[in-house]
């Protein structure tokens, strides 16, 4: 049985419930609040829940609170550039997976010691600074002396500094969904690590993040764990809106309970959400190659790129090379893959020497270790 | 019925008086046919004939201003991100229109009308007003009979009663045009599949449904209770609408099927990123005369080799298959048969003997197909070869592989056998001259030098290669040498370089 409920929960009865989905199962529990946790760590089908809850769930008269964790993965905005927010090469060799949700704000690292907290409410009912209310009292009902506040740009701060918590927060036509994250026992130098960016290749109109020093609770105090917190915040949740809400576990695997969230996990995994989504940008850089320096010029839309230029010394390698070079690039997508696939079967069908295949070969890889 | 007047005023005044009348009739009969009756959207109507008195009286279609409506918490001004329309589209109510952001926060804007999208007001990364027009919109002729409520003025509560049904947990988008055609039609919206976004139910797909019909409704049944149609009009199981049958007794004749229909649309895209590279090199190896030789391979010994070294193997920390040792046995194959190493020039004046083995792999990955290679296969033992197809793989599936990796190859094998299939013809990869493409290993009965049968572990192989340099015979005195190398393992050892 997928649903696991602790606590006041309702009784299940067999094989009735399990023709239902979970939206006419939680229409049938008749609370006006319930919460609810995700017993998957993978982003996409976590990021999956959070679309399909407004999708399919009436929030009219009902509000959600769904807390949930990740392996580590690096998450950007809806409209960010992660070439701008964050070291791709190195989340590539440590094998963290990057991921673009749907809702605004900035660029964030989650790993185990995050707790994730997203408020589905009617859009009528959509109150930012009431959730993190929620956030704030529970932590100062487990340690009273804990000096955490909530900023005007819906952050909290410990110790009127140090930001644990970023919110974002996405607006359909009728419901909203606000959601944080919570610093409790991240692994503070991969976070400074994968999102720090010093690269000025990138031109664009995005306003990229704003970096701020940050803090685990845990540095604070080492009692307060995170499923410590995440139960303060369940139960505070109750406490502020008057529901007596039952905690269910939720498996987003199951298409069966959540049809279609299969195929919204899917849509959040495609090149063409998480790059390609991208608002268009330039690249203007100059690598060095065999002690030749090459400026390299790219207009990038839709993750796409679109235009192509390349400054190379004419004795270095003929120009007609290097036209057809940057014709094969022209339409390909901005990603090291498919700029190694391309330039491999342009070697493949056109005749060169021995020495200009190997020119060709080193070209290549400096322009991908800008990608 | 809509009561009879009599009006003197200009024709287009006229439709719209006569039409306004209509559907303010047809909204009462809305209301009631809906679930939960909502006072307050009389005085919306109401308020919406004004609306329309006051459009352009030249035009037959009437462009609708559509302005942003209030976000929440104070919000006056955000930033336009993205729009999902441009100006000539066609929209419906609820589509997306654009994406707009203030404050951390993501916005989705929905259409208020169906219609065309006359006039964007705002760029990309420009500011919108909230209160202030975002999107022109000219509304359909048709559009004039439905209700048109300006939603973000009521309360969200009435806009989901009036557009969301939950059926048996599924909920049927369709809009309120939609619904009513549903309703004069006494179709139940459960029944109609819909062709629109997000499955939603288009005027389409009812009008569609009301030419399938064949009479009164029988009760909705699950889907698997569709009776099977006699053979002639077989159904197919594209999305159609699926229209319920009468259940005749048996001295009635069959009644007539009527044709689904299918309402697919084609889709294009531009080829580009691994297509366009198979393109680029499979339009060059068109140049090059391929002949096929297929043969048949008896592995029963090597699948004994390959159970005794697999342990072995997996102590060291790799993964054995049989592919180190087909590769290895054509390495020894091209010792002597070096012109299937070969590479042709431009011109065809020149042969190239290549000194190195390098010998591709076609792999699979969930982008496409890729083909890197071990390089100088001649100088690596089968563990080591096994150790490097790891390697390979590992950074085939993880998107990682260079070019040094995917060019310099001299021969290449395809294990298309290890998703399926016995023959192939495969295409040569240009610069080179040969390909071998090797089917499943199956197990069949064979007769042994003692004219017994016995059960083998037979695989079929298939070469291709370049007959203006390459005979036949030389193909298959190659292919013979393989073989025996394969089927007799021992004499590999012999030839171990």
């Amino acid at each position: 049985m997928v649903l696991r409920l602790s606590n006041r929960a309702c009784v299940l009865s067999g094989s009735a419930r399990l023709k239902s989905t979970l939206s006419t199962y939680f229409d049938e529990m008749g609370k006006a609040g319930i919460i609810l946790k995700s017993a998957s760590t993978g982003i996409f089908e976590n990021l999956a829940l959070e679309d399909w809850i407004p999708d399919r769930v009436d929030l009219q008269n009902r509000s959600m609170l769904l807390l949930w964790r990740n392996s580590p993965v690096v998450v950007i905005g809806r409209h960010q550039n992660p070439w701008q927010e964050c070291n791709l090469p190195l989340m590539r060799r440590l094998g963290i997976p990057l991921a673009r949700r749907r809702s605004g704000g900035g660029t964030v690292f989650h790993d185990f010691g995050n707790i994730n907290m997203t408020f589905f409410t009617s859009k009528k009912k959509y109150d930012r600074h009431r959730n993190l209310k929620v956030v704030t009292s529970a932590l100062k009902a487990l340690r009273p002396d804990l000096d955490v506040a909530a900023t005007d740009r819906f952050d909290i701060l410990l110790n009127g500094h140090y930001k644990i918590s970023g919110t974002a927060a996405k607006l359909g036509r009728t419901s909203a969904y606000h959601h944080c994250t919570l610093l409790c026992s991240v692994d503070r130098s991969i976070l400074s690590s994968v999102l720090s960016n010093t690269s000025e290749v990138i031109k664009s109109n995005t306003t990229p993040s704003v970096p701020s020093p940050v803090k685990n609770l845990l540095d604070v105090d080492p009692t307060l764990d995170s499923n410590t917190i995440m139960d303060a915040i369940a139960s505070q949740y109750s406490n502020e809106f008057g529901f007596d809400s039952p905690v269910i576990t939720v498996d987003p695997t199951h298409e069966g309970l959540m049809p279609g969230i299969h195929k919204m996990a899917q849509d959040l995994q495609t090149w063409e959400w998480i790059y390609g989504r991208t608002p268009k940008f330039s690249v203007c850089s100059s690598i060095v190659v065999d002690d030749v320096t090459i400026k390299l010029d790219m207009d990038i839309k839709n993750g796409a790129v679109g235009q192509c230029a390349m400054e190379i010394p004419e004795n270095w390698l003929p120009s007609e090379m290097v036209n057809e070079f940057t014709s094969t690039l022209n339409g390909s997508n901005y990603c090291p893959n498919e700029t190694t696939v391309l330039v491999a079967a342009f070697m493949r069908t056109v005749s060169m020497t021995a020495d200009v295949a190997e020119k060709i070969h080193r070209l290549c890889a400096g322009v991908v270790s800008v990608m | 019925m809509a009561t009879v007047i009599t009006v003197r005023a200009p024709f287009a005044f006229m439709r719209r008086l006569v039409s306004a009348r209509l559907h303010r009739h047809c909204c009462s009969k809305l209301q009631a046919a809906c679930f939960v009756s909502r006072p307050h959207s009389y005085s919306l109507i109401a308020g919406q004939q004004h609306r329309f008195f006051r459009t352009s009286y030249v035009a037959a279609r009437p462009v609708l201003q559509f302005k942003l409506s209030d976000i929440g918490e104070g919000i006056m001004e955000v930033t336009v991100k993205e729009w999902y329309v441009k100006e000539g589209d066609k929209v419906s109510q609820f589509d997306s229109i654009c994406e707009v952001q203030s404050d951390k926060a993501s916005v989705t804007i929905t259409s208020r009308y169906d219609g065309i999208i006359r006039k964007l007001y705002y760029d990309v990364d420009s500011i919108a007003l909230v209160g202030k027009p975002l999107v022109d919109i000219e509304t359909d002729a048709g559009q004039v009979e439905g209700p048109q409520e300006d939603v973000v003025e009521t309360p969200a509560m009435s806009q989901e009663e009036h557009t969301h049904q939950e059926i048996k947990g599924h909920k049927t988008q369709a809009t309120p045009a939609v619904r009513r055609l549903a309703i004069e039609n006494n179709i139940k919206l459960s029944e109609v599949v819909g062709t629109g976004k997000d499955g939603r139910i288009l005027k389409e797909d009812i009008l569609n449904f009301i030419a399938g019909q064949t009479g009164a409704i029988l009760p909705p049944a699950p889907f698997q209770e569709i009776r099977p149609p006699p053979p002639a009009a077989a159904a197919p199981s594209a999305p159609a609408a699926k229209p319920k049958e009468k259940m005749t007794p048996p001295s009635v004749p069959t009644p007539a099927i009527p044709k689904p229909v299918f309402t697919g649309k084609d889709h294009t895209e531009p080829i580009k990123g691994f297509q366009k590279a198979m393109v680029k090199t499979m339009s060059a190896a068109l140049k090059i005369p391929h002949f096929g030789f297929k043969d048949e391979v008896d592995l029963s010994q090597l699948v004994r080799l390959r159970s005794e070294l697999k342990g072995l193997a997996e102590s060291r920390g790799v993964k054995l298959s049989y592919m180190p040792f087909f590769i290895k046995a054509a390495s020894l194959g091209l010792l002597h048969f070096p012109i299937l190493n070969s590479s042709l020039d431009e011109n065809c004046t020149n042969i190239t003997y290549k000194a190195a083995h390098n010998i591709g792999l076609a792999m699979d990955t969930n982008q496409g197909l890729l083909v890197p290679n071990v390089k100088n296969v001649q100088m690596l033992s089968v563990f080591e070869l096994a150790v490097e197809l790891n390697r390979l793989q590992t950074l085939g599936a993880a998107g990682q592989l260079g070019t040094a990796d995917l060019t310099g190859g001299t021969f290449t094998l395809s294990n298309i056998g290890s998703i399926g299939g016995t023959y192939a013809k495969p295409v040569i990869l240009p610069p080179e001259v040969a390909i071998g493409a090797l089917g499943k290993i199956q197990v069949l009965p064979r007769f042994n030098h003692k004219g017994e049968v016995v059960k083998a572990h037979i695989m079929n192989v298939s070469w291709s290669a370049d007959h203006r340099i390459i005979d036949g015979a030389t193909m298959c005195r190659f292919s013979n040498l393989w073989r025996s190398y394969l089927e007799n393992p021992a004499s590999m050892v012999l030839d171990l370089k």
